[in-house]
């Protein structure tokens, strides 16, 4: 009786650090055409539902599904937001094909960063009102890029300075977290800084990633400290991009020729809001992954799975959601990196797109950008950075400081 | 694919609320829905959030903030969106999630706080509009939605006269719902004339009132609804559908997103003529030509037609067609999203027998409650029905 799901198309934007010469419904509509003609449809005709995977606050609308259909194809038809990672909408989409009523649903998701003046004050809204946003401190005075502090010409000064006597950025969180990781594991922050190394490199073959970079471990390790122990190249900067795809049932997909990807399982799990009383080491990841292991049927994920595209907002992130996606025990995923096994041509090659540190922070998008690259290297069109006899591929992400909510998608070759 | 069960409903007293935030209201109405079911917060297995734009509460993220007053932490929970018409678009989530078999019960809760709003609730819609298009014209939804009804009179040839009693009907059933907000027992239609004109041709009591409220549902799959009841609600058909954001560009006069959402709903629940199939109905009506308007969105009379019914008193509670006999926004009150409470939460109520004073006569099988948003833009519907 039951239909299996499969990603029938893919596409997307270049990833840009900055698109002041394209709106939001711009990047939406290019990723979205590219997908469905790389899926064979007619938008008008085959397409049975969206999702459109955003948060008014990212976007500057009270509500921002408004101003999604007319870009996306979805006049008259049924097109909805989900509040969260583009994994989440995957995960809905999923769901949406295996009623039996739905046969093909297109997923969108996207980031257009660069037109937050104040990320910072926007992330600090995600804290509870009442308890938590005043530990940031006094709310009178922003600070943010286009302020004397941040003058115009420097616009690209992401994240706040933890010296800062008036307001202290959100991102202190991260700094409290990686402090717990490394005491708890034995992590070192060099195994941290390999991450960097690894990720930025890896983005050079990547022609969509946005901050490729030759560095060493010494030069993360100099760069400045923001959030101790994160340091500023521990950080993923912002990107703008959208990424669209295709899901359908399997008959459909059979139907209309396309390789088959299939979508396996999904999870997705939330831990308390409350920063008080949550732990620190990644639960969410935890909650996800059971969920899409026993949907995909995967009880050794490190034998069963070939490559991973794991959250690396920050940099300790990749080895904490590794250790919690049961890839290696607590503080194994340090060594993993020293030994070179999460590299393209490692044992388990972790982020070969060059991850949010390469490619850059996209915001909602960023477990949509994951799966690109898994459903990427699974049809073997990932250039120079293919992973050699890829079967199954992990997608995971993570909503970012102050959330406590992360995604998993599983994906099979056909 | 599985049927879908509805087993609980709860829902808050609708009102401002100063001193609960907004995960107490979930809190509330997720308790009351899981007593009314008989479960426990670890039956669940999924939870859906609706809540309507995170400017109300100025909150970022605002499904994060709300998670764990509605049983979400440590389970898959996520919010789904699409302005005012997210009361009914959660359920039909929620359908989707037990329909598809991933999960076996699912919560869905709805919240919306508007009383955070300084200095009303208003502000937070002047950032809904087209950034280059709209907004230099500082428009406001009531003007909006004044065009959009004096298109509709002028089309059809209608009297405010024949709207104002949708606003009467509604305010009187209020009176029997124990969470109503802005009842009146005494109400006339030279009340709603002679209120204060907000934008011509709508007067205040034509308009619902703003509130903070949250209301609740449970649903479960039909392979193990035995365990909860004998008489199980079930969900027969659910459509969604979104019109262009370009509200300039098209005949405001008849919800043509409404009726596409209708067709995908009646044609899931295998409804052939809606009017003689369908027992009573929950259309959203903020305004009170709305009311009407989705009568006729809704494929219940043939456009133009639905002040006719209202004026022969088919909609009353003990019409042919009963419509609204929660009371509706109009009577209950109008926190955008939780508005769930009067549109899906009262079809289980009625279809269960539970609807107490507001109970309509006859033996209801088949009920149909929608929820519009966005600019003017979405339809959502779903269709429940006994047995």
């Amino acid at each position: 009786m039951s239909r299996k799901v499969c990603v029938i198309g893919i596409g997307h934007t270049d990833f840009n650090s900055m698109t002041p010469d394209m709106q939001w419904k711009d990047i939406m509509y290019e990723a979205c055409k590219k997908a469905y003609v790389d899926a064979g449809i007619d938008v008008r005709k085959d397409v049975n539902s969206f999702i459109t995977c955003a948060e008014d606050y990212w976007e500057g609308f009270s509500i921002f599904d408004e101003f999604v259909p007319d870009q996306i194809g979805a006049l008259l038809r049924p097109c909805c937001t989900v509040c969260g990672d583009g994994i989440q909408g995957l995960g809905n989409a999923y769901m949406q094909i295996k009623t039996g009523y739905l046969d093909v649903v297109a997923v969108e998701a996207h980031s257009k960063a660069s037109d937050l003046l104040t990320y910072g004050d926007i992330v600090l809204h995600a804290f509870d009102p009442r308890f938590e946003k005043p530990i940031s401190g006094p709310v009178e005075r922003p600070n943010y890029a286009g302020s004397p502090e941040y003058p115009p010409e420097n616009p690209k000064h992401l994240i706040g300075r933890s010296d800062e006597k008036e307001r202290i950025h959100p991102y202190f969180l991260a700094g409290l977290e990686m402090q717990h990781y490394l005491r708890k594991t034995g992590a070192t922050e060099e195994q941290c800084a390999a991450v960097v190394v690894k990720n930025k490199r890896n983005a050079f073959f990547n022609p969509y990633s946005d901050y490729e970079a030759k560095i060493e471990v010494e030069d993360v390790m100099k760069s400045e400290y923001l959030f101790k122990p994160v340091k500023s190249l521990d950080i993923a900067p912002l990107v703008d991009g959208a990424i669209c795809f295709v899901l359908a049932d399997d008959k459909t997909a059979k139907s209309l020729g396309n390789e088959l990807i299939y979508l396996e399982g999904f999870g997705y799990g939330s831990e308390t809001p409350w920063l008080s009383t949550r732990g620190m080491d990644a639960d969410y990841a935890r909650i996800a992954a059971k969920m899409a292991y026993k949907m995909a049927k995967i009880t050794e994920p490190r034998n069963e799975i070939d490559v991973v595209e794991v959250d690396d907002k920050f940099s300790y992130k990749e080895l904490q959601h590794l250790e919690a996606l049961g890839f290696a025990r607590p503080g194994g995923a340090g060594h993993l990196i020293e030994e070179g096994a999460l590299e393209i041509k490692g044992s388990l090659p972790t982020n070969t797109s060059g991850g949010s540190l390469g490619v850059g922070n996209c915001l909602e998008a960023t477990g949509m950008q994951k799966s690109l690259e898994i459903v990427t290297q699974l049809r073997g069109h990932a250039g120079k950075r293919q992973v050699k006899d890829v079967e199954v591929g992990l997608a995971q992400s993570w909503r970012g400081i102050p959330s406590g909510t992360g995604a998993v998608a599983i994906f099979r070759r056909g | 694919m599985k049927e879908v069960a509805v087993i609980g409903g709860g829902m808050t007293l609708f009102r401002r609320h100063l001193l609960e935030t907004g995960k107490e209201l979930s809190y509330l109405a997720t308790k009351m829905a899981m007593e009314d079911a008989g479960i426990e917060k670890d039956d669940i297995d999924m939870v859906v959030m609706g809540s309507a734009p995170d400017a109300f509460d100025g909150i970022h993220m605002k499904g994060e903030n709300l998670l764990d007053g509605a049983a979400g932490v440590g389970k898959p929970y996520v919010r789904v969106f699409n302005g005012g018409g997210t009361g009914v678009f959660a359920p039909i989530a929620g359908w989707w999630h037990v329909a598809s078999g991933v999960a076996d019960i699912c919560l869905v809760v709805c919240e919306e706080k508007m009383g955070n709003t300084y200095p009303h609730p208003q502000t937070a819609f002047r950032h809904i509009w087209d950034p280059i298009l709209d907004r230099p014209l500082t428009p406001n939804l009531v003007w909006l939605f004044a065009m959009e009804m004096n298109r509709y009179m002028t089309v059809h040839g209608i009297k405010k006269e024949d709207i104002a009693l949708v606003s009467v009907k509604n305010k009187r059933n209020a009176v029997d719902h124990p969470c109503a907000q802005l009842a009146d027992p005494n109400i006339t239609v030279e009340d709603v004339l002679n209120s204060e004109i907000m934008a011509w041709p709508v007067n205040r009591l034509d308009v619902s009132p703003p509130s903070d409220g949250a209301a609740a549902l449970i649903f479960c799959n039909k392979d193990i609804v035995h365990r909860f009841t004998d008489d199980p609600i079930y969900i027969a058909g659910t459509g969604w559908s979104i019109d262009s954001t370009m509200w300039t560009n098209r005949d405001l006069y008849f919800p043509q997103y409404v009726a596409q959402a209708a067709k995908m709903a009646y044609k899931m629940a295998g409804i052939q003529n809606p009017r003689k199939e369908i027992d009573f109905a929950e259309p959203y009506d903020p305004f009170s030509y709305k009311e009407l308007h989705h009568l006729e969105g809704l494929l219940l009379c043939k456009k133009g037609e639905a002040p006719i019914l209202t004026r022969e008193g088919v909609t009353q509670r003990d019409g042919d067609l009963p419509v609204c006999p929660s009371g509706g926004l109009l009577g209950v009150g109008n926190p955008i999203a939780a508005t769930m409470g009067q549109k899906i939460c009262e079809l289980y109520w009625q279809l269960k027998g539970m609807a107490g004073k507001r109970q309509i006569p006859g033996d209801p099988r088949m009920g149909i409650g929608q929820a519009w948003g966005d600019i003017m833009q979405m339809g959502t519907v779903m269709i429940l029905r006994r047995g």
